[in-house]
């Protein structure tokens, strides 16, 4: 686990000053609401429809058992008892009060957390790969990179007044578990035939309501050049992104209004006039950072663990064995992934208690560290097999054990019309039909991947243009609609979805989706995801399912 | 008022520069201050006329039209006209890392204290606020670290760990 250092924590320390300083003056009046909001924001500090909401930041989304602790506490002593996990692998607390916010941070600085950068116009928290250093095909261990990023981009006072938020995600796997190509930055690293290390640069992808997956502007950029590279990028877009629209500000926009190749070419040429030596990170930096993240005392055990393959006679473990647990890069250890999905629960969302169940178990099994998802799941990355029976009892007893990783109850929702001053439509009473729908596990598991995932409105919080199965809350005259999309992806092979048709009632959305989910079963070819089928058939035979009635026309 | 940094200290000083719109008439004073569109057309004789003369830098304005006259310039005013408009800090950093240029730069408009160290940091060295010297000072010196390197060449976290990596008595604590 990375640790802070002396300079690390005097950051943190000075900001929490400064932020208790500007909470003070908003509340004396001397700062209005208008002058505070780009400040609160840049300290995680939402204003939502019943109350204020807490972002904290989980910088690559890597939690430790003290960490998770922290978490449990804020949610117990400040909050209603929970939190929620969100899709940028941090924890929002939804019912905070203005005035305690200064002492919420000053504790979670006791567990080496902030909420720094969780929101407004600025470089936010990266996001990088769950599984990183847990994963055999991995080139590298992502979150070296990104926290090289996350002190690159912390304070920037260059950077801190964009045109809009900006959002970088970091991936070293060629499976991509980071929607790196929906973000504003995505960085894939890879080995080139030299076996250097350089990163593919992704530019300009994003959701909202013109959503766009990102374009590559650099194959393969040497690794030691990224700061300078970033700069570059960054640079030509708080210069030249758009200021006088909202919804056109992202660099997104920036990127289709120049073409990739314009944006590339002038990014380039920032990049080649820049100082770089004064901005790249040096060598003996990176090394301290590897460093710092020490090396995990994995034992030496068997590939096969006879304890494990024992406890598959026990259908609920071996369901949860084939859904949620994946193979680790060292022998005898597996990646055991938590569902915050539960049938009927509310996606993303944990208790005080779980947190804290959690936070005991991966101290028990899994060296003390816990991820966060980009589905807003948690992982446990490295678990010995002979425990995994243990650990699933002990997630089990507290209501953790859901066994529907990648399935079609594993779904990403944004708060919606429960929380969300911009919702159009509820996404959380969605989410729990469909979960209802589908809660038989065996026919969950029979249907296989199939990745749904639903926005309240078109600022698409909820990643739906890139779900498998895209569900977006619409307004119809002042009553809650849901438009459906199919063909979306969010990892390597990104893909934007396509509209199926016309909007369906909020009683019709869980029966829609179990008839596309029966017309896929029906025609599906061996081996193939509720995606690739419909990258094969094209969209008529599920529209067809779905709409009967309009063939007649 | 006009705070300035000058050898690392925060001073109030007096404005010897009269801000000229567009559409007034030029002041005998020496030393002016024009919009960049109103420099283009009438700064060359100005300059040959031996007046102190600053441009005033609005965020959409191209500061690589001013490369070729830097070194005649006084001053660079970059415009805030709302403080969440972060164009002028690239504006800075420009013209102190890459045009080198050695004159005043300062920041004008909706000048917030909240902004005093993102400015000190790219190069700015006056302010025109609101807020004292103190309490700006106060403000720009908020962090005792940098992470990065930015125009103020102040040395970031991973030169400072270099140093103490480099001298035994520092690792010690
Ligand atoms: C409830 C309060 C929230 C509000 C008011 C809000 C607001 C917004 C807005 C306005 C956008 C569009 C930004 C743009 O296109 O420029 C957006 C996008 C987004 N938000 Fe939220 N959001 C909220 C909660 C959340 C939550 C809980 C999550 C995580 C689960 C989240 C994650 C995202 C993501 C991933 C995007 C898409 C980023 C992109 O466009 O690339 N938001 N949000
Ligand atoms: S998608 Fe819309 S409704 Fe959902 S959280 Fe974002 S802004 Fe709110």
């Amino acid at each position: 686990m990375f640790h802070y250092d002396a300079i690390d924590a005097a950051m943190v320390a000075d900001r929490n000053a400064e932020f208790r300083d500007q909470v003070q003056r908003r509340l004396s009046g001397e700062l209005s609401e208008e002058q505070f909001k780009p400040l609160r924001l840049m300290n995680g500090l939402y204003l939502q429809l019943h109350s204020y909401m807490l972002r904290v930041a989980i910088p690559y989304g890597a939690l430790s058992s003290a960490k998770m602790r922290a978490l449990a506490h804020v949610a117990r002593r400040w909050d209603k008892g929970y939190g929620h996990f969100t899709t940028r692998q941090n924890i929002q607390f939804h019912w905070i009060k203005l005035s305690d916010t200064p002492d919420v941070l000053d504790y979670l600085t006791t567990a080496e957390l902030h909420a720094i950068q969780t929101s407004g116009n600025c470089i936010r928290n990266t996001t990088s790969d769950p599984f990183a250093g847990a994963a055999a095909e991995e080139v590298d261990d992502p979150r070296v990179w990104s926290e090289v990023i996350r002190q690159w981009s912390t304070f920037h006072p260059e950077f801190t007044y964009l045109p809009r938020k900006f959002k970088i995600a970091v991936t070293a796997s060629p499976q991509d578990r980071t929607a790196a190509r929906a973000h504003d930055i995505g960085l894939v690293l890879r080995r080139n035939r030299e076996g250097r290390l350089g990163f593919e640069v992704i530019v300009g992808g994003g959701m909202g309501r013109t959503p766009y997956i990102g374009a590559t502007i650099r194959e393969h950029l040497p690794a030691e050049h990224l700061l300078s590279y970033l700069t570059a990028i960054l640079r030509v877009y708080n210069r030249f992104g758009r200021r006088d629209n909202l919804y056109k500000a992202r660099i997104k926009i920036l990127v289709a209004s120049l073409g990739a190749a314009e944006f590339a070419r002038q990014a380039d040429a920032e990049w080649e006039a820049m100082d770089r030596p004064k901005v790249d990170l040096p060598d003996l930096e990176l090394a301290r950072i590897r460093a710092s993240f020490g090396l995990v005392p994995f034992r030496t055990l068997p590939p096969r663990s006879e304890r494990f393959e024992a406890a598959r006679s026990d259908p609920a473990f071996a369901r949860f064995a084939r859904n949620n647990i994946v193979a680790h890069k060292v022998s005898g250890y597996g990646i055991v992934q938590v569902s915050l999905k539960g049938i009927g629960e509310v996606p993303g969302d944990c208790s005080a208690d779980q947190m804290d169940a959690l936070a005991d178990l991966a101290e028990q099994y899994g060296h003390g560290e816990i991820r966060v998802t980009h589905e807003q799941n948690l992982v446990l990355p490295h678990v010995p097999l002979d425990d995994a029976p243990a650990l699933h009892a002990g997630l089990v007893a507290v209501g953790l054990a859901t066994p529907n990783i990648n399935l079609v109850s594993d779904m990403i929702a944004c708060p919606g019309l429960d929380y969300c001053a911009l919702a159009n439509a509820r996404a959380i009473p969605i989410a729990q039909a469909i979960g209802q729908t589908f809660a038989d596990p065996a026919r969950a598991e029979a249907i296989g991947e199939l990745k749904i995932k639903i926005s309240g409105c078109i600022n698409a919080c909820g990643h739906h243009h890139v779900g498998h199965i895209g569900i977006l809350g619409v307004d119809k005259k002042g009553e809650e609609f849901y438009q459906l999309t199919l063909g979306g992806s969010g990892a390597e092979d990104a893909a934007i979805g396509h509209v199926l048709g016309p909007a369906l009632g909020a009683d019709k959305v869980a029966d829609a989706i179990d008839t596309l989910v029966e017309a896929y079963m029906a025609i599906r070819q061996p081996g193939e995801r509720f995606l690739d089928t419909y990258r094969r058939t094209g969209v008529g035979p599920f529209k067809a399912a779905v709409y009967p009635d309009a063939h007649q026309a | 008022m006009l705070i300035r940094l000058e050898n690392d200290h925060f001073h109030t000083v007096d404005d010897r520069f009269t801000a000229v719109g567009d559409d007034e008439a030029l002041p005998d004073s020496d030393a002016v201050i024009l919009s960049l569109a109103r420099f283009e057309a009438e700064g060359t004789a100005l300059l040959a006329a031996g007046r102190d003369v600053g441009v005033r830098v609005g965020p959409a304005d191209r500061v690589e039209a001013l490369v070729d006259v830097l070194p005649q310039l006084a001053l660079v005013a970059l415009d805030f006209p709302k403080y969440r408009d972060g164009r002028a800090y690239s504006t800075a950093v420009l013209l102190r890392d890459r045009y080198g240029f050695g004159g005043e730069v300062r920041a004008v408009g909706d000048v917030l204290v909240d902004q005093a160290w993102n400015m000190v940091r790219c190069g700015f060295d006056a302010f025109e606020t609101t807020v004292g010297p103190n309490a700006w000072a106060a403000a720009a010196r908020r962090y005792r670290h940098v992470y990065q390197a930015s125009a103020d060449n102040r040395a970031p976290a991973f030169a400072e760990r270099a140093t103490k990596a480099r001298d035994p008595a520092a690792r010690v604590g």
